[in-house]
């Protein structure tokens, strides 16, 4: 059985066509791209000029090859924030690239390390957020950095009352953070990993224990070892177990289009696959 | 808010869930064992804070007690509050070390 789902955290300039083959045929219909650090420090502030052009003008482009709508959020991630100095620069681009029609957001932001610089840059981005009126998708630490930091994160997003928690999203839960972060009103994003994160196995646990309100699954496939189609696997996961179907489709695809439509800017509508341009 | 209070459960009998899982997981029992195995017969180096930690965590499979995932991943967790002056590196080991403080 195939059915339609979204995936709203993944990292499509790092993947291949073949991967939006696969997932288009998995039944992937939308999916959001959050900015992301690049494996490598970026050199200079220029640099996230030319990433966000390809975030907003040519992926949404490919992804629509294959009847995918493609979407994005837009920031410098934490792993590039401990220079405040640049990560200021970068912060200032962002305005410019704000009316695109497939930005949603800022995100993904958050904490790495969990250090002092890392959060005086969250707290900027909380301020453009805030400002600006924006969805929050919000990335937390890895393994032993994760509880402490999703704590940290949470105290500074409540420091700006403008920001309605269920209008932020806080990505890469797991056992030890969902009840903190749905017991403080916030929406919860779980990332399937082969490794690391959450593996789908677990993920639908995590939905048998705390329920499906306010949660999604997301493959945040990337350039490491990640799994772009995770999402449809979950549902199948899912499936085997013997879960209704509405509630396969509320935390695959109505929970992220309910969350994401917040905006006002993302669609899951069907999309004709279009033909490649060549003249580019 | 505690797990199970909003969640559905699993649909599916202790049974099922062992006829589906048992032998992936009899499978990773034996990989855990197989890398404690691994370990002790290096013969050169002692124990770091990683495989203190991972000794920790496994005696939390066999305690009998529930959220044994939550709990795992709490134990593996930097239990201190505050900022650090400067993150070191970008990446993560997988436990917290205590000699960088913090329990």
């Amino acid at each position: 059985m195939v059915d339609v789902y979204i995936d709203p955290h993944v990292h499509m300039v790092s993947r291949t066509t073949d991967d939006y083959v696969r997932m288009a045929r998995a039944g992937c219909v939308a999916i959001t791209e959050p900015a992301f650090w690049a494996g490598y420090d970026r050199s200079s502030p220029k640099g996230f000029f030319d990433y966000f052009r390809q975030l907003t003008e040519f992926e949404p482009r490919r992804a629509a090859q294959y009847g995918i709508r493609h979407h994005t959020w837009l920031c410098i991630n934490p792993k590039e924030a401990e220079d405040p100095v640049f990560a200021r620069e970068v912060i200032g681009l962002i305005p410019g690239f704000l009316e695109r029609e497939n930005v949603l957001g800022i995100g993904e932001i958050g904490l790495n390390k969990n250090s002092r610089n890392e959060l005086e840059i969250l707290e900027a981005h909380l301020q453009l957020a805030s400002d600006h009126g924006l969805l929050v998708l919000v990335h937390t630490p890895h393994l032993e950095d994760k509880l402490k930091g999703t704590r940290l994160i949470m105290d500074a997003i409540r420091r700006f009352p403008k920001l309605d928690p269920g209008r932020v999203l806080i990505d890469h839960v797991e056992e030890h953070t969902v009840g903190h972060v749905l017991d403080r009103g916030f929406w919860c994003g779980m990332t399937l990993y082969p490794d690391t994160k959450c593996t789908p196995q677990r993920a639908v646990d995590i939905i048998e224990c705390w329920g499906s309100e306010r949660i999604w699954m997301n493959s945040a496939g990337d350039w490491g070892h990640s799994d772009p189609i995770a999402v449809p696997k979950a549902q199948m996961e899912m499936r085997r177990r013997g879960h209704l179907e509405s509630l396969v489709r509320r935390v695959t695809f109505e929970n992220p289009e309910r969350f994401l439509s917040q905006s006002g800017r993302f669609s899951a509508q069907p999309l004709r696959p279009t033909a490649p341009d060549v003249t580019r | 808010m505690a797990p199970g209070v909003n969640g559905s459960g699993t649909p599916m009998t202790r049974t099922q869930v062992v006829d589906a899982y048992f032998m992936e997981h009899r499978a990773r029992l034996l990989d855990v064992a197989a890398f404690l195995d691994r370990v002790d017969r290096a013969a050169v180096g002692d124990d770091d804070f990683r495989m203190r930690a991972f000794r920790a965590a496994v005696s939390i499979l066999g305690d009998g007690r529930p959220d044994r995932a939550r709990r795992v991943l709490e134990l593996l967790s930097d239990p201190s509050t505050d900022l650090v002056a400067k993150a070191g590196m970008k990446g993560a080991t997988g436990a917290h070390d205590p000699a960088k403080g913090g329990g």
